[in-house]
Order: C-alpha cells, then structure tokens, then sequence
C-alpha cells in the first residue's frame, strides 16, 4: 500500500503520502486557489482543474508529480449561433463558455488523448495532453442536450467519465442532470442509458424521463464490465445488464439511501461503498454520525461501516469525487468539512489523514 | 495610445504588464494585447468572447456598456482599467 492521495479542496491540493498505518499530508500545490478535480493518469501526468472565480477556469498539468505545474489550454465552447438564446430550467440564459471542469479521464484509444466533462454540458477531446481542447459535437448538439438541467448548479454537467475496459470506444458518461450516455463508436453517436431510473422531483410523466434523471455518480466493474452501480438523487441503482435495465436498491440502503460518491470493487461486482447523508434538503450524516456503508451481496443487504468514524456532532459531506479505491486496495474520502479519512482493510476501519483541511471537492490517488 | 492597466489580482495568474496600445473600441485595444499575451485572453474574456461576468471594464473613469462586443469607445488618450467585481464568497 503505497499510493500516495492526492485531495482537491476549496483552497489548494494537497499530497498525503503513507506513512506508518495511516497517510500525513506532506505538501501542497495552487494554495489558496479553488481545486476543483484532479486526475492522474496512468499513462505519465497530473491534470488538475482550478477554478479561479472572477478568472474563470484553468487546467494545469504536472509531468513530475506535483513539484512543478503548467497552465495547459481551458476547454473552450464553439461560437454560439448568433442571435440563438438557450435557456435553462430557471429560466437564464446559457451561454456556451466552460463555468467548470467537473470530470477528465485518460481516452485510451490514442496515446495522450484525454476526456474532460464541463458544466454546462460539454464533454471535450484532447489528443495532445491538454495543449488543445475540441468538443464532442454529437452530443453536445444532441436534441436531448438543451433539455437537461442543473442538479443543484444553473446548468447540467458532466460529472463522471468511464472508459470501458472492454474496448476504449466505449464511453459512458453521466450527467447532472441529463441520465448516462454511452457511445460505442469513440464518440460519433451517443445514447440514452438510463432505463429503470426514477426521478421525484419532476413531473409523474417525466418521472422515468432519461434526461431527467440526476445522477449523482457512476461506477463500472472492471471485472464485470455488464456491471453498473449508480448514486442518483432519488436512491441507488445497479446494471447487471450492461445498462439495458436499471434496478433501484435504496430500500435495503443502510443507513440512508441519498448520498453522491459510489465505488464499486473491480474484482467483484456484488462489492459497492457508500457515504450515505440524510436526503437533499438536509445533505448531513444520519444521527450526526459519519459512516460510509457497503455491501457485498449486489444490493440485498448493507452493512454500517464506522469505526474510527466521527460518531456524534459530526455533519461531514462527501461530494462525488470525494471518495476513492486505489489500484491496490485502499479507501479514502473526503468531506465538506476538511476531514479525510482512509481505510487499508476495505472499510471495516478508518483513519484519520487530516482534520484540518478546506473543503474537500476530490480524492484521487497516485500509484 | 491608449494605456491599458490590469487588476493587480492577475497578476498571481498570468502575465498582464501595462500597456500603450492601439484600438478604436474596448475590444480592438483589449485584442491588441491578446495579440502577443493570448494567455491572458482567457482570464478576461469567456468562451464566446464577451467580458466574464464578474470583470469589469473602465474606460476614463466609466464603467463600459456593452460586456458582449465590447464596442465602446476609446480614444488615443484614454486609460482603459480592467477590473473585478467585489463579489464571490468564501
């Protein structure tokens, strides 16, 4: 166990390295900058995207792990059609202009090609590591794209990236909110994959709709590539039949079935971790108590996972990205609160990383 | 020329040193700069080209109109500073 964490919080990034049973943060990068996402890839790079404000936002790459970082080139939205005025659900309008980087993700058909998912919706190509950017226009002027929405932001996003382990043509990605959309043909043709997910905030006759569906997170098993577990606004939904059918679970969800990260094993795709919070309104841990549940039967039952946990007063949130398996078996997860915490035994127990971090947006780790 | 002076707030970011430049209207003089500081461009301007939304733009002591074609005047004498809006939270 020697991956080091890399955590993407409100006001720099952060290196936590192994040390004894547990990690320390040792340095960190773009201090007192706004970190939105940050990802290795396997390949050679950190990508990290910030989000300066009043400046807009940046991509950074580092080539020798962290010590040095350069500005690489910003996604950038095609010319908006003159005089054409999309609105969003709020009624403002939507202009066409990169307002965050909410996922990236090694392409792996081409050596240093890369993926990044936008708000407000775009998700961008790189074939040159970052140098130049091009959107994927098949989806971004798909006709179902001006109908999604932002879950909780003024427009939809692209939050999750999965390249699938049985070609690099296929692409699944989801949106917040707009469903998961997959492509076979490297990107060309895109399509709905949300069949069995349920939305109620929205109509009864959109309550199935797939572009109203908020996805919070997705998850693939790598073993078990026909194997998906998705975190949604309303619950959790698994795919045992590469995403022709959605099965909702949250009954069984212990103790709580809203939340945003989901993990599932690689190795076996019974085997998903939860953070679970009460539901929207209040986003808090049940009974002032941060646990993260998992369950290793498909869904049928969840165990409580808590030891080592703050059990009381506690009111920690972990976003989507806050939540990470490294390549050898670890778990770690970050809150709104600044605590991180990791776990080397699958769950059963935790510890502490830091408690006195900003805001934690991502963890990521670094073999 | 007219002299262009950026938000010192930049300055953490990317180069913006002031400058004696060129240019009719807001956006002629602000392209004259991204013409040898393209870096910049994005720092000030969004992707469709228009002031992002929390920039603000002074053309001898007045605020500008126009944040989308940036098509106020400037004459050769002018002082054109490039600002922030004093919002944004924690």
């Amino acid at each position: 166990m020697s991956q080091s964490i890399l955590i993407s919080t409100r006001k720099g990034l952060f290196v936590a390295e192994p040390q004894g049973s547990s990690y320390r943060v040792t340095r960190g990068s773009f201090i007192g900058d706004n970190v939105s996402f940050t990802m290795v890839d396997p390949r050679g790079g950190w990508y990290a995207a910030l989000d300066h404000g009043h400046f807009g936002v940046k991509v950074h790459r580092s080539d020798d792990r962290g010590a040095t970082w350069t500005e690489i080139a910003t996604p950038a939205y095609p010319p908006q059609p003159e005089g054409q005025v999309e609105k969003n659900f709020w009624g403002k309008e939507r202009k066409w202009s990169t307002a965050l980087i909410w996922s990236m993700a090694p392409a792996l058909d081409r050596d240093g090609s890369l993926w990044c998912g936008t708000i407000p919706g775009g998700l961008f190509r790189s074939d040159d590591r970052g140098q130049t950017w091009r959107i994927n226009e098949a989806l971004w002027f798909h006709p179902d794209r001006p109908k999604w929405n932002g879950g909780g932001k003024d427009d939809a996003g692209i939050h999750t990236i999965l390249v699938d382990p049985r070609d690099p043509k296929t692409v699944a990605v989801a949106v917040s909110t707009g469903g998961v959309w997959r492509t076979k043909d490297g990107g060309a043709t895109w399509t709905q994959c949300a069949n069995g997910m349920r939305a109620e905030y929205v109509p009864p006759e959109l309550t199935h709709a797939g572009n109203n569906q908020d996805v919070h997170c997705l998850a693939q098993c790598t073993s078990t590539p026909t194997t998906f577990w998705v975190q949604h606004h309303n619950g959790i939904f698994r795919s045992t039949d590469d995403m022709a059918t959605w099965t909702e679970l949250s009954d069984s969800a212990k103790p709580a079935w809203f939340g945003f990260p989901v993990i599932v094993d690689p190795a076996d795709p019974d085997t998903a971790w939860f953070v679970p919070a009460i539901k929207d309104e209040k986003r808090i841990p049940v009974d002032g108590k941060v646990v993260v549940s998992r369950t290793r039967d498909g869904g049928k039952t969840f165990e409580v996972l808590s030891k080592g946990l703050p059990d009381q007063f506690a009111y920690d949130l972990v976003y989507r990205h806050g939540f990470a398996l490294s390549t050898d078996g670890a778990l770690a997860f970050g809150s709104t609160t600044g605590n991180v915490f990791a776990s080397r035994d699958r769950g059963d127990s935790w510890s502490v990383v830091s408690n006195y971090l900003p805001p934690v947006h991502a963890i990521t780790f670094a073999a | 020329m007219a002299t262009v002076v950026f938000t010192p707030n930049l300055k953490r970011h990317v180069e913006c040193p002031t400058e004696e430049v060129a240019g009719a209207t807001v956006r002629a003089v602000l392209d004259s700069v991204f013409a040898h500081n393209p870096k910049l461009r994005g720092y000030v301007l969004d992707d469709q080209g228009a002031l992002r939304r929390h920039m603000i733009v002074f053309v001898d002591g007045a605020q500008i109109d126009d944040r989308e074609n940036l098509s106020d005047p400037v004459r050769p004498t002018s002082e054109v500073y490039v600002m922030q809006a004093l919002s944004g939270g924690g």
